[in-house]
C-alpha cells in the first residue's frame, strides 16, 4: 500500500512540519509501522550553498572515520553535527543520523567527473556500495530527509520535525515488502535535490537498474525506489530533459495514442520511448519527487495507484488520498485526479 | 567389405492388417523405403531417416517406427555415434556433413531459468483487458535526445532518429536461403511475417522474383559468397544483414550442394546450375574490424542511408568484444547465433562443438555494451535454437531485442528435424529443389502454419508479461532480476547475472 504527500509553496513562503505528520498520520491504515519519513526544502538557508550529506552511522567509529576521509579528500566539510532527535518509544535507534554540510572540491576529482553535483554524487555512490555502516541518505542543499523505521508520528517526533520549516514537503507512510525494519529503505529516496515518494513496485526494476548502472549510479539500498531519484539524474539532470519530458519518458504515452497524434507530435514521442525504452517503468506506482525547481508527480500508464490533486492559491497537494489533502488544508480548492501518466506539476513562481 | 553394414538407425514396420495398400507411403517417401513388388508393398528400413512423412500421410495409422532397433554393445565413451562416425570416415576418408543444429545432448541454459510472476504487492495486467505492447523498433537509437528553442520561442525535437525497422512482435525469422530451402518455404513465410507486421531474411541466396511483393518485410544479406548481390537487390530490401558466422558452423563459410542448384535457385544466386555454392570462410574484404566498417559504410551509401544494415555474427568465446566492437560502427543490430543454430549443411564437428550458447552470449554482450555506453548505439537480435515464446521471454529478459527462429518456422510448415536437409530429399518440400517434392508444400497453408505460430507465441508472450505485471517489451528487455537460476552454478549465475530461484 503506502501513502505519500507531496506540497510546495509556489511563492516559497515557508511552513514548519507539523501539518504533514498529521496529513501522514490519517493515511496510517496504508502503512504498516514499518517505515516513514519526510523530505523537507529550504530548511537549511544558513548553510544554502553547501550539500547537506544526512548520513545512518551504525557506531560513530571505523564508518565515519571512513566518511569523514573521503569528503576531506573530495572538499571542505564546513559544519557537522548529530541530527537532534528525541527518543520514542516507537522507534528503536538503530542509526546514529548525522549531518554533514559540505563543499566538494571542483579540481581534486580527476577524469571525466565535471562537476560540483558529479562529485558529490560520486561520494553517495561510493559510500553506499563500499562503506559499511554508512548510507549517505539526502545529499541536496538547503533541504533534508529524515526517515526511520516507525510510524509516520513517531518518526516525526523523533527527528522533532516541527522544527523545520520549508516550502516543498514530501511525505511517506510505508508498508514495506521488499526491507522492513531497514532505515534506509524507508522513503523519501534522495539523490542531490531529487528526492522521491513512491507507492507501488516497479515491476521493470531490472531494466531500470540495468540502464541507470550503464551511466555510474549504484543501486545499493535494496529497494526499487531508489533508482527512480537516479532516473530523474540522469534524465533531468545529465540529459537536460524538461520535468514534462522526464515523465514522458518514464510513463510513457500507449504506441496507439502515439499513432493517432500529429506527426511532429508522434515524431517527438517515438524519439523519447525509442531513446529512453530503459527509462520507462512498469508496474504500478504513484510518485511524487521534489526538485530543485518544484515537485512532479505521476502514476503509472494505467493508473493502478491512487494520486489526487489539490490547489489552494500559491499552494500545490499531492497525494495517495484526498481525506490527508483536506487535513494540509482544510480550504483546500479544486481537487481532482489526474489521468494516468499526466505529469502533475508545481513550479517556484519566479 | 571388412567394414561391413552399420545398425540401421530406424526400424519401419507396416501394421499389415490395418493396412488398405493404398501405396501412399510409396509416394511420399522421397528417401526410398518403400516399394511395391508384385501386390506387397516391401520396405528397406536402412534408408529410413525418420522425417515421419510416410507416418504422417498414411490414412491408417499402420506404419510403426522404431528407433535403433539393433543397438551396439552400450558403452559410456565409444557412443554409437562416434562408432558410426568412425566408421564412416574410415569409408570415406571425408568431412562428415550434417543438417540442422547442434544435435549433442548438452544442457539448454534456457531450461534451467524460471520466469516471474506477480502476487499480490503489484496486481498482473490482463492483455485482454488492458493495452499490451510489444511493438520492437530494430536499430540506432539515441543515448539522449537533445530539444533546441525555434524562434518562436516553442521547444523542438533536435536529435534526428536513425532508419529502425518496426515490428509488432519482437520475432522475425532468420535467413534461410533460396536453395537452402524452397521458393514454396520462402512464400510461406513471406507471406507470414507480412501480414504480422514483422520480416524474414533471404540468406545468401538472392531474392527471387516471387518475393518482390513482399520485400519490404524482408532482410537481404550479403554473405562471404557475395551470392545474388546487386544494387538492385540491396535497394529492394527493407534492411541489409552482412553475415559473418553462424551458430551451427562458427569460422567457416556456407555450402550449398550442386544438387540444390536448380536453374530458378542458379538466377537467383547468379550462379551456374549443379555448381556447389561454397562461400568463402572470411569475407575476402574484411580482415579486420575496420574492413567491416568500411563495408558497412560501402552499403550504407549504395541505398543512400535509408537502410538499417546489421551484422551477424555467430556465438564464439570472444562474442561479446566483438559486438561491441560492431557496436561502434555505423551498424545499426547485431545478430548474435548461438551454437544450437540450424543450417541447410555443416560438417558435423563444427555444429556440435564450435561456438557458445546464445542465452550466455546475449548476457555477455548486453553486459559489454552496457559497460563501454554503447547499449543504445544497437540492438541485439539473439538466434540460435529459440523453440517456444518461453525461450523468447527469456532471451528478451537476458537482453536481447527480438529473436530470429528458423528451425521453429521449418517445424511449422511440417518439418520434423530429420537432420538431412543437405541431401535436396526432403520430402516436406522444405529443404529440397525438386518440383515433385516442392510442389507439397502450399504456401497458402505454409504461411497460415507460420503466421499462427507466431501469433501463439505473441499471445504466449503477452500473458507472461502481464503475469509479470509489465505492459510495454521495453519493460522485459534486460530485465533480469525477473529471472531466476535453477540448478545453475555460481559461476553460470553471474555470467548471466541472474539470482537463483528462492533468493
Amino acid at each position: 500500500m503506502c501513502g505519500i504527500i507531496g506540497f510546495i509553496d509556489r511563492t516559497k513562503s515557508r511552513m514548519d512540519g507539523s501539518s504533514i505528520k498529521a496529513a501522514l498520520s490519517l493515511m496510517n491504515e496504508r502503512g504498516s509501522g514499518d517505515g516513514a519519513g519526510y523530505a523537507a526544502y529550504g530548511i537549511y538557508p544558513e548553510y544554502a550553498d553547501y550539500y547537506a550529506l544526512h548520513v545512518f552511522f551504525d557506531n560513530l567509529g571505523e564508518p565515519k572515520k571512513k566518511v569523514d576521509e573521503l569528503l576531506q579528500q573530495l572538499g571542505e566539510i564546513v559544519h557537522q553535527e548529530e541530527i537532534p532527535t528525541t527518543p520514542q518509544p516507537g522507534i528503536k535507534k538503530v542509526h546514529i543520523p548525522w549531518r554533514y554540510f559540505f563543499k566538494p572540491s571542483e579540481d581534486l576529482m580527476s577524469g571525466k567527473v565535471a562537476s560540483e553535483k558529479d562529485v558529490v554524487t560520486y561520494i553517495v555512490m561510493e559510500v553506499n556500495a563500499n562503506v559499511k555502516g554508512a548510507t549517505i541518505f539526502s545529499s541536496g542543499k538547503n533541504m533534508g530527509v529524515f526517515k526511520a523505521s516507525g510510524w509516520p508520528e513517531d518518526v516525526a517526533n523523533f527527528y522533532r520535525i516541527e522544527d523545520y520549516k520549508g516550502y516543498i514537503w514530501l511525505g511517506h507512510n510505508r508498508y514495506p515488502t521488499n526491507s522492513p525494519g531497514w532505515w534506509g529503505g524507508a522513503h523519501p529516496f534522495n539523490l542531490l535535490n531529487w528526492s522521491v515518494v513512491h507507492n507501488g513496485e516497479i515491476t521493470s526494476y531490472g531494466t531500470n537498474q540495468r540502464y541507470v548502472e550503464g551511466y555510474g549510479y549504484k543501486c545499493s539500498l535494496f529497494t526499487d525506489t531508489e533508482v527512480v531519484a537516479y532516473l530523474f539524474d540522469l534524465l533531468g539532470r545529465q540529459h537536460g530533459l524538461s520535468y514534462e519530458t522526464v515523465v514522458k519518458a518514464l510513463a510513457p504515452p500507449f504506441w496507439d495514442d502515439i499513432d493517432r497524434m500529429s506527426a511532429k507530435e508522434a515524431e517527438l514521442n517515438k524519439a523519447v520511448r525509442l531513446t529512453y525504452g530503459s527509462a520507462l517503468m512498469n508496474g504500478p506506482f504513484a510518485i511524487v519527487v521534489g526538485t530543485e525547481n518544484g515537485i512532479v508527480g505521476f502514476t503509472d500508464r494505467i493508473k493502478l495507484r491512487p494520486l489526487v490533486v489539490g490547489e489552494n492559491g500559491s499552494r500545490l497537494y499531492i497525494s495517495s488520498e484526498e481525506a490527508a489533502i483536506r487535513v494540509l488544508d482544510p480550504e483546500v480548492k479544486n481537487i481532482y485526479t489526474p489521468r494516468a501518466g499526466e505529469p502533475i506539476i508545481g513550479r517556484f513562481i519566479e | 567389405m571388412t567394414l561391413g553394414s552399420v545398425p540401421p538407425k530406424f526400424k519401419v514396420s507396416i501394421d499389415r492388417d490395418q493396412c488398405m495398400d493404398c501405396g501412399r507411403c510409396i509416394e511420399n517417401c522421397s528417401y526410398g523405403v518403400y516399394r511395391r513388388e508384385g501386390d506387397k508393398i516391401l520396405i528397406e528400413s536402412r534408408k529410413c531417416t525418420g522425417c515421419l512423412r510416410c507416418v504422417a500421410m498414411c490414412p491408417r495409422d499402420a506404419i510403426t517406427l522404431t528407433e535403433k532397433p539393433i543397438d551396439y554393445r552400450s558403452h559410456p565413451l565409444w557412443t554409437r555415434e562416434v562408432r558410426e562416425d568412425i566408421i564412416k570416415q574410415a569409408r570415406s576418408g571425408k568431412i562428415i556433413l550434417s543438417g540442422m543444429g547442434n544435435a549433442r545432448d548438452l544442457p539448454v541454459v534456457y531450461d534451467h531459468l524460471l520466469l516471474d510472476a506477480c502476487q499480490v504487492t503489484n496486481p498482473s495486467i490482463d492483455p485482454l483487458r488492458e493495452p499490451m505492447e510489444l511493438r520492437t523498433y530494430i536499430g540506432k537509437k539515441p543515448s539522449k535526445l537533445k530539444f533546441r528553442k525555434t524562434e518562436s520561442g516553442d521547444v523542438e525535437l533536435e536529435t534526428k532518429l536513425a532508419p529502425n525497422l518496426k515490428l509488432n512482435t519482437p520475432i522475425m525469422i532468420g535467413h534461410m536461403s533460396f536453395g537452402a530451402i524452397s521458393l514454396n518455404s520462402q512464400l510461406s513465410m513471406a507471406k507470414a511475417v507480412t501480414e504480422l507486421g514483422t520480416y524474414m531474411g533471404t540468406g545468401e541466396g538472392g531474392l527471387h522474383e516471387a518475393l518482390y511483393p513482399y520485400q519490404d518485410h524482408m532482410i537481404v544479406q550479403v554473405a562471404s559468397g557475395r551470392f545474388g548481390v546487386n544494387i538492385d537487390y540491396l535497394e529492394r530490401g527493407a534492411a541489409i544483414e552482412i553475415k559473418i558466422g553462424q551458430g551451427a558452423k562458427p569460422g567457416i563459410g556456407g555450402h550449398l550442394p550442386g544438387e540444390k542448384v536448380s536453374e530458378e535457385v542458379s538466377k537467383a544466386r547468379m550462379i551456374p546450375i549443379g555448381s556447389d555454392a561454397i562461400s568463402p570462410a572470411p569475407h575476402h574484404d574484411i580482415y579486420s574490424i575496420e574492413d567491416l566498417v568500411q563495408l558497412i559504410r560501402s552499403l550504407k551509401e549504395a541505398t543512400e542511408w535509408k537502410k538499417p544494415v546489421f551484422v551477424k555474427i555467430a556465438a564464439v568465446h570472444n562474442v561479446a568484444p566483438i559486438a561491441a566492437g560492431i557496436a561502434r560502427s555505423s551498424a545499426d543490430a547485431v545478430v548474435i547465433d548461438g551454437f544450437r543454430g540450424g543450417t541447410g549443411a555443416a560438417p558435423k564437428v563444427f555444429r556440435d562443438n564450435v561456438g557458445i550458447p546464445i542465452e550466455v552470449a546475449i548476457s555477455s554482450v548486453d553486459q559489454k555494451l552496457r559497460e563501454q555506453g554503447v547499449r543504445n548505439e544497437i540492438s541485439i537480435i539473439a538466434s540460435g535454437g529459440i523453440r517456444s515464446s518461453a525461450d523468447l521471454a527469456k532471451s528478451i529478459a537476458l537482453g536481447a531485442d527480438a529473436v530470429n527462429i528458423g528451425t521453429a518456422a521449418l517445424v511449422a510448415l511440417g518439418c520434423r528435424v530429420c537432420g538431412n536437409c543437405y541431401r535436396n530429399l526432403c520430402p516436406w518440400g522444405i529443404a529440397t529443389q525438386r518440383p515433385e517434392l516442392v510442389s507439397r508444400l502450399d504456401p497458402e497453408r505454409g504461411a497460415v502454419q507460420v503466421s499462427n505460430l507466431i501469433k501463439g507465441w505473441t499471445d504466449e508472450l503477452s500473458e507472461l508479461m502481464g503475469a509479470a505485471g509489465i505492459n510495454s517489451i521495453e519493460s522485459l528487455r534486460g530485465n533480469r532480476d525477473r529471472l531466476r537460476g535453477y540448478m545453475l552454478d555460481e559461476k553460470m549465475l553471474n555470467i548471466l547475472d541472474v539470482l537463483p530461484a528462492g533468493v
